[in-house]
């Protein structure tokens, strides 16, 4: 089992998830509806409702929208990997995911293609939405769209692992709807990406405690610091050990004597 | 030393919490042979499909493909299996040949190599001039011949088909029972086919009746026949189902 053939069975998975994403026109725009629709609506009209003090990364007062940019990244990125565990789901009710495990690859190698193959898609769609945000005015230092590059590639595998750790364990494609309500409403409105966190303190210890702990706010800080070129090392830190937790559990929920699959009995 | 058999199992049996799917199953399939699985609904056919394939860990008993152990030395042992599984597995919006090159590239093909493996698969089955049209196009026989190009691209010892001419017409059902047959008499690939069509079997085919789990009968057709006491498959297998249907 040579190098070479990881790299072809790597390539191929993400050059199919890519070609995938491009060609379906539909999923490419409804993808990018929603973070501007929350740009343009819900950040115009709370711009005079909410004031935000000057906090890091900011050097400078700045608009809801400027704020909220980096929260809609993690949104966009949020919604992707939710979806690739749809797919995953989809794909293994349509049998597409048995021919990728019946193939003479480790299980840990072919999830964590899958999981490069739909952060890939995810960082394509936060670039366009990026490119979409400058010309309404979200000002970014031109450095900032490439020392975020490694934010996004981090913050979208540790959502994709979730994901992926999901899709381990939904049967059937009905659960999953149930399965976004209780994962991405929570995760996204439980976060910094709406509102800093010494807003959040003001109104609810509670809510302020499960913000700060919530692995969705450190991905999302992560990249706030990384589109201003700085690093955020606890954000790193944190974003990173929630992946190798989910990618874990998400590998033993895929392994075909411990995990989730022997509960999943396909029909004869 | 004689050459290992394509699929070897001995002793295996499995369980869904309580309930028996697989009980002490014990069969072999040589190079050339082509084997069909017949059984009724909940017989245990797509349990076993699923333990050959690795997507279950065996736990009691063992399989051995060409001699590699799945459970121990999975990726040999998969590497020499090519799998059609009883649903459409090809990707609709993708082409035919986009399809079969996701397959090359996760057995590690090169280009080249993928290319010429998947003209002369495409060739024997007829299908290389559409390999640009989109699967969805494609209708059912075709698409089930593609996967059966798709599955042998990687020239597998073994070929796993679970009912794959489930849905089909006649003349599209006949064209790949025909071709499968070919396969194992001209290419020396061991085939094990579930079915539930007795016209998919052949005078010369092996066959294995599968029933509550448990191995009923297993030998050439002629060995079933005169096990059971019968001139006909279909009233062998009602026999040896108790008059369950297929």
């Amino acid at each position: 089992m040579s190098f070479l053939h990881y790299w072809r069975a790597m390539s191929g998975i993400v050059g199919r998830e890519l070609w995938r994403f491009v060609t379906q026109r539909e999923r490419f725009i409804s993808a990018l509806v929603r973070p501007l629709v929350w740009l343009f609506v819900f950040a115009a009209g709370f711009r005079a409702a909410l004031g935000l003090a000057i906090s890091p990364p900011y050097e400078t007062y700045i608009l809801y929208e400027v704020y909220i940019t980096p929260g809609l990244c993690g949104m966009i990125q949020l919604f992707n990997g939710m979806q690739s565990s749809l797919s995953m789901v989809y794909d293994r009710e349509m049998g597409s995911m048995r021919t990728l495990l019946v193939c003479p690859l480790p299980r840990w190698f072919l999830l964590l293609s899958k999981l490069l193959a739909g952060t890939a898609v995810s960082v394509l769609q936060v670039y366009v939405f990026l490119a979409i945000a400058r010309a309404y005015d979200i000002n970014i230092p031109l450095m900032g769209y490439g020392t975020v590059l490694p934010a996004l590639l981090l913050s979208g595998l540790m959502l994709g692992a979730l994901g992926l750790l999901l899709s381990s364990f939904i049967k059937q494609l009905e659960n999953f709807a149930g399965v976004m309500n209780f994962v991405i409403f929570p995760m996204f409105f439980m976060s910094t990406a709406l509102y800093p966190l010494w807003k959040i303190k003001e109104s609810s210890a509670l809510l302020y405690n499960l913000a700060q702990y919530n692995p969705f706010s450190q991905a999302v800080e992560l990249t706030r610091f990384a589109l201003y070129g700085q690093f955020n090392l606890h954000a790193c830190i944190y974003t990173l050990i929630a992946f190798i937790v989910f990618m874990t559990a998400a590998i033993i929920g895929y392994n075909p004597s411990k995990g989730m699959m022997m509960k999943k009995k396909g029909g004869e | 030393m004689s050459e290992p058999s394509a699929l070897a199992i001995e002793g295996l049996s499995f369980s869904y919490g309580n309930h028996k799917a697989l009980d002490d199953i014990n069969f072999k399939i040589q190079s050339g042979e082509c084997t069909i699985l017949l059984g009724p609904n909940g017989a245990g056919k797509s349990t076993l499909f699923s333990l050959i394939t690795h997507l279950y860990d065996t736990r009691q008993g063992r399989i051995e493909l060409c001699g590699f152990d799945i459970k121990q030395q999975s990726r040999l042992a998969l590497a020499r299996l090519g799998v059609v599984f009883q649903q459409t597995t090809l990707d609709m919006d993708l082409t035919v040949d986009q399809n079969l090159r996701y397959h090359t590239a996760l057995h590690g093909m090169s280009r080249k190599l993928a290319t010429e493996r998947i003209q002369q698969e495409l060739e024997r089955l007829n299908m290389f001039d559409r390999r640009f049209e989109k699967v969805r196009q494609l209708n059912g026989g075709h698409k089930r011949r593609v996967e059966i190009a798709r599955a042998l691209l990687h020239k597998p010892s073994l070929l796993l088909l679970d009912e794959p001419t489930v849905g089909l017409d006649v003349p599209s059902r006949k064209n790949i029972v025909d071709y499968v047959h070919r396969l194992a008499a001209e290419e020396k690939i061991a085939v094990l086919w579930a079915s539930h069509l007795m016209d998919e079997i052949h005078a010369n085919d092996h066959l294995i009746v599968l029933h509550k789990g448990q191995i009923k009968a297993n030998g050439t057709v002629d060995e079933v026949l005169k096990q059971t006491d019968v001139a006909t498959i279909n009233e062998a297998f009602s026999r040896l189902t108790q008059g369950q249907a297929a």
